[in-house]
């Protein structure tokens, strides 16, 4: 088969680089996510089926999956805040906010789940504020939020960011000559071209927040059934040499986090699908 | 609706976008606000939209009467078309038309049919009913510029204020748009005020211009006004080609590169240096010398035109086009290195030296 690509091109080393991204991700994504797949194989179907269906997986994956959709769709929120806040007005410090937004990338996971455990604990600064409310952050499923909030908070901002900065200002101003207030675009005229990349943030931060382990093992005290994470499940079978078991839920893991992207993949094509269109 | 405005200062910084404007727009007519990058006109235009704010101390701006200083540009009710037109590139070119009908407080709202009506009878007069339900990313950029016109007027402006509305156009589509703008303003006559940079297109387009140099305004009249009797150097300068002469005025004469002419102005202008401005139609060709014309080498020949543009070379370092039909131009003989002697037949002077800047 010939690739379609014959006539000449001022861009050099197509084929060289193509093949190169290739292998690059087969020898990284594909071929690793194959072999869980013909590991969990040897399990059988009915095996297969029996270890995801038990109770102590259910309520893992129910937590990690409910979390991480709880977290990132707050960080769709506030972070849009945050990016909306950074891009548009020009204040002292704005500098060192912006900066500040990388710490959950640059931080070891581990010292931000110590640090979020610190303070959320009932005798830390904010934990004690909360006791006397009677929410108890730590050790719940609460602290399993804050811990994949935190952690996806930067996809957002910075997947907002430059979809924001791109906004011209002449569009607003067309829209107030028109005679809309400003809610009414932001509503009509802002929202709707920033949705696709709000979208992408969404789903990076959701992604990333599936897959946590290290902040989250300090914080949610691990109590299985209640406060476990699948990654920790995983973790916990594995050390048990349950290797089939631990594929299982692996398993699983990926074909709904799979299915989930997709779904996001297709909601911003739809969302994006008009303006995406050259321009 | 005419518009007033008086003493509109504006400035950025230390940098003054508007000195001191005052300016009387005439109901339903096309002004043009004429001048280089930087001369004010798009500030000026901003600021009677309500999209910029003038310095504290500017007078009043009116709309027939009413002082709107003070307004929002959601209460201003104008049409403006940004020169990049600004449409909203998630919706379709029905929806970005209905935008501003669509946006309205509910009980002034117009009922959905009344829309659909108004959006197809406004898409129908830019001549884009087929569109309607396209995306601007798939429309050319004339095409795009008519949708902002339409939505522009869809909420039933009491002015149209356009930003250099053929700017970003292709030179062919620029000028069927230009012809089609006057037609249909000929056909909907609302005041409208246009900014551009670009002579032809205000004096074409036009019934008044505003010339604007350096955040002021030069002269303002109709387009024969200005290009025939221009008030000042700055305006004779920028409004077509010309050729300038660095003379000296002398015994109610003015003498330029070797030739003494009377003129009104050295009558009435004391001894001194004094500029001399000749259009290059004022130019024409004798091949037997007289008294009043300079002689002059031809260097360079542009025939292919209208006319023929000759670039001639006077003694003292004196270059200059002349413009002359095609006819003299075969009647003549005109070759380069031919030598003829150049009679001004119009021409104006200015009394006073080269400024410090030749701004063009």
């Amino acid at each position: 088969m010939r690739l379609p690509r014959r006539q000449h091109s001022v861009l050099p080393g197509f084929g060289l680089t193509l093949g190169f991204a290739v292998v690059y991700l087969s020898l990284v994504a594909l071929i690793p996510m194959c072999a869980l797949f013909l590991r969990a194989r040897g399990l059988g179907w009915m095996g297969f089926w029996s270890t995801v269906t038990e109770p102590r997986v259910l309520a893992a994956c129910r937590l990690s999956f409910g979390a991480a959709f709880i977290g990132a769709t707050l960080n769709a929120v506030f972070g849009f805040i945050v990016a909306w806040t950074l891009v548009r007005y020009r204040f002292f410090g704005r500098r060192f906010i912006d900066a500040l937004i990388d710490l959950p990338f640059a931080l070891p996971t581990a010292v931000s789940g110590i640090a979020l455990t610190t303070i959320y604990a009932p005798n830390g600064w904010i934990g004690r504020a909360l006791e006397p409310l009677g929410i108890k952050a730590v050790f719940t499923p609460r602290g399993v939020v804050i811990a994949l909030t935190f952690i996806g908070l930067p996809f957002v901002v910075r997947t907002l960011q430059p979809a924001l900065e791109d906004l011209e200002a002449d569009v607003e101003e067309a829209a107030a000559s028109l005679g809309a207030s400003r809610p009414q675009t932001f509503r009509r005229v802002i929202f709707p071209a920033i949705v696709p990349a709000l979208l992408t943030g969404f789903a990076l931060a959701f992604a990333r927040a599936l897959g946590e382990y290290g902040s989250v093992v300090f914080i949610s005290g691990n109590l299985p059934g209640k406060t476990e994470i699948a990654p920790l499940l995983i973790v916990t079978q594995l050390e048990q040499y349950d290797y089939a078991g631990a594929t299982a839920i692996a398993v699983l893991l990926l074909v709904i986090s799979f299915a989930m992207l997709l779904l996001i993949n297709l909601l911003q094509r739809w969302s994006g699908r008009r303006h995406l269109r050259g321009m | 609706m005419s518009i007033t405005v008086e003493n509109i200062r504006k400035s950025y910084g230390a940098f003054q976008a508007l000195r001191g404007v005052s300016l009387d727009i005439p109901d339903s007519q096309i002004t043009a606000l004429l001048g280089p990058s930087g001369s004010g006109k798009t500030t000026l235009l901003r600021i009677i939209a309500g999209l910029e704010k003038p310095d504290e101390g500017s007078g009043p701006i009116r709309f027939h009467h009413e002082d709107v200083a003070d307004r929002r540009v959601q209460e201003r009710r104008v049409g403006f078309v940004f020169q990049h037109y600004a449409l909203f590139k998630h919706m379709t070119v029905f929806e970005n038309v209905a935008f501003g009908l669509r946006v309205r407080p509910k009980h002034e709202r117009p009922a959905n049919d009344v829309i659909d009506r108004k959006v197809h009878d406004l898409l129908k007069l830019v001549q884009l009913d087929g569109m309607a339900h396209r995306f601007p990313s798939q429309l050319s950029g004339g095409q795009r510029q008519r949708v902002a016109l339409a939505r522009a007027l869809a909420v039933e402006p009491r002015v149209l204020l356009l930003d250099e509305p053929f700017g970003a156009l292709d030179a062919r589509v620029r000028k069927q748009l230009r012809a089609w703008i006057r037609r249909l303003h000929d056909e909907i006559a609302i005041t409208t005020i246009f900014v551009t940079h670009d002579q032809d297109e205000a004096l074409e387009v036009a019934d008044r211009v505003v010339v604007m140099n350096e955040g002021r305004v030069e002269q303002a009249g109709a387009p024969e006004e200005v290009f025939h009797d221009p008030a000042t150097e700055f305006v004779m300068n920028f409004l077509g080609h010309v050729n300038v002469f660095d003379g000296r005025i002398e015994d109610g004469k003015v003498t330029f590169a070797s030739v003494q002419i009377e003129h009104p102005v050295a009558l009435e202008s004391a001894a001194g240096p004094a500029r001399v401005f000749i259009r290059p139609h004022e130019l024409s060709l004798h091949l037997l010398p007289r008294s009043d014309s300079l002689p002059a080498t031809v260097t360079g020949i542009h025939a292919a035109g209208p006319a023929v543009r000759l670039t001639l070379a006077a003694e003292g370092d004196h270059t200059f086009s002349a413009d002359i039909s095609q006819d003299v131009y075969r009647a003549l003989k005109v070759a380069v290195g031919a030598k003829f002697w150049v009679l001004p037949k119009d021409l104006r002077v200015f009394p006073g030296g080269a400024p410090d800047s030749d701004r063009l």
